[in-house]
């Protein structure tokens, strides 16, 4: 596990882009309901659905958190403290014009047999965020993510994935090609996300 | 992969832009540049440039080249009656209003390889009207409009196109609309006599027709905001007064300074109606 680096500078991370599949839905339900009303960071979560099936993510997230919540549409603004979902079928990426940021959505083809695909939202909101961003890998049964958040490194963001041993979801396959991948600021289990999104955002210590 | 996510990729995404523009007079430079980027990254590592520099090199100096580029650059993902609940909010709010005009034109901007524009036929014939109506089709890609012309799907995508068809509020059945032959399903001659497949860019060209109902959906997504205003500036010209417009299940007028030229006819179908 490598060292966690020193508390960043205040207010470092503007959004924080998270990627889950198997067994998404359990880790996410302990991470967001957590984030306070104050929260500051957009997030943004991809998490592999099936295409044809409405997702209730939505529904199910606005009833247990407290910070709003969306589905994503084309050319919306990023607003802080706001989680946006990824719609089925569609590839969730960021954009900007002259006011900021803002979601764009495609329908190019899956990555990873995924759309929507982590490696999307990261690649492109790493070249619109730049160091301001902070990535996460949560539990999944593929590779998804792992060139993202690479990218999100690379652009000077910061990255954290789920410690795979306790993956919860018997599917610690993603974290772990996200680990592989290259280096990684955090690997940590889950009890302890919400504190370092938080830390993020305000420029506390961890 | 190459490097979406470089300084260096913004730079010469703009010099290619601009050659392409300079060259072949296709713009692009008015595209959603996330969703760009990557599929110019991918076109690059398929013809094994390894910057756009060398991309854009080629497609200056050959260009048998910029056929298969044009195919990166505009994505072709349809199928007949996506989103079959769009084609039930069509049914059930925009036909009774369309049964009203003795002659219709409909508009099908983006049209692809044509699966929207087979899908309004069929549904227009199957609600009376084809015979007085006039499908424009239209597209930037000549490949996609060929395929669009030719009406010939794979055979192993008719099961999904049937099934839409049926959620869709069918009065017919889909297969008396084409016909099985050599691992393909060629759709009906009679349709086709009402569709008009013809080269046109809502980056670069203006209005053609005054149409009762215009549908372009998920063609919106991948222009940037200034040039969805253009686009969407371009329906609102067309459109007769009270004419309706078709969007993509995630686009929305709501982020538009359109939005005003509008009403909500089925907000969860993106079907407006103009004021």
């Amino acid at each position: 596990m490598p060292t966690p680096r020193p508390a960043p500078p205040a207010g470092r991370v503007d959004a924080i882009v998270i990627g889950a599949s198997a067994g998404g839905v359990d880790v996410l339900t302990q991470i967001l309901p957590a984030l306070p009303t104050n929260f500051r960071p957009a997030v943004l979560v991809v998490l592999h659905l099936p295409r044809k099936l409405p997702s209730l993510l939505p529904e199910v997230f606005t009833a247990r958190c407290t910070l709003p919540v969306h589905e994503a549409t084309d050319k919306q603004p990023v607003q802080p403290g706001t989680i946006y979902f990824a719609p089925p079928n569609y590839h969730l990426l960021v954009d900007r014009d002259a006011k900021g940021p803002l979601l764009a959505l495609s329908m190019d083809a899956p990555v990873h047999f995924s759309r929507p695909a982590i490696d999307v939202l990261f690649e492109s909101a790493a070249a619109v965020y730049g160091p301001r961003l902070g990535g996460v890998i949560l539990t999944g049964a593929n590779a998804d993510g792992a060139l993202g958040l690479q990218a999100v490194k690379r652009r000077g963001g910061v990255t954290l994935v789920q410690a795979p041993n306790i993956a919860i979801a018997r599917s610690p396959a993603m974290p772990q090609a996200a680990v592989a991948a290259g280096p990684v600021d955090f690997v940590l289990p889950l009890e302890q996300m919400p504190a370092v999104f938080r830390a993020w955002g305000d420029g506390g210590a961890i | 992969m190459h490097d979406v996510a470089t300084k260096e990729f913004d730079i010469e995404l703009r010099l290619l832009l601009e050659a392409l523009y300079l060259k072949y007079h296709y713009d692009f430079r008015g595209y959603a540049e996330s969703s760009l980027k990557r599929r110019l990254a991918q076109a690059a590592e398929r013809l094994d440039c390894a910057t756009l520099s060398q991309l854009q090199d080629r497609m200056l100096h050959e260009p048998a080249l910029f056929p298969v580029l044009l195919d990166y650059l505009t994505v072709q993902v349809s199928e007949l009656f996506r989103d079959p609940s769009y084609f039930r909010g069509l049914r059930e709010h925009v036909v009774p209003v369309l049964r009203t005009y003795p002659s219709l034109k409909v508009w099908v901007a983006g049209c692809s390889t044509g699966e929207e524009a087979w899908s309004l036929a069929i549904l227009l014939r199957e609600e009376g009207l084809l015979e007085r109506t006039l499908i424009y089709a239209t597209d930037i890609n000549p490949t996609a409009l060929q395929r669009a012309e030719a009406g010939v799907y794979a055979v192993d995508r008719i099961a999904s196109f049937t099934q839409n068809h049926r959620l869709s509020g069918a009065r017919t059945s889909l297969s008396d609309y084409y016909t099985a032959a050599y691992g393909g399903a060629v759709f009906d001659r009679s349709l086709k006599g009402h569709i008009v497949f013809s080269d046109h860019s809502l980056a670069t060209d203006s209005v053609f027709a005054e149409v009762q109902l215009l549908s372009c959906r998920n063609v919106l997504i991948y222009f940037n905001r200034e040039l969805q205003e253009r686009a969407l500036g371009l329906f609102a010209e067309s459109l007769c007064h009270k004419g309706f417009l078709g969007l993509g299940a995630r686009e929305s007028l709501r982020f538009s300074s359109h939005e005003a030229s509008f009403t909500p006819v089925v907000p969860e179908d993106r079907l407006y109606q103009k004021r």
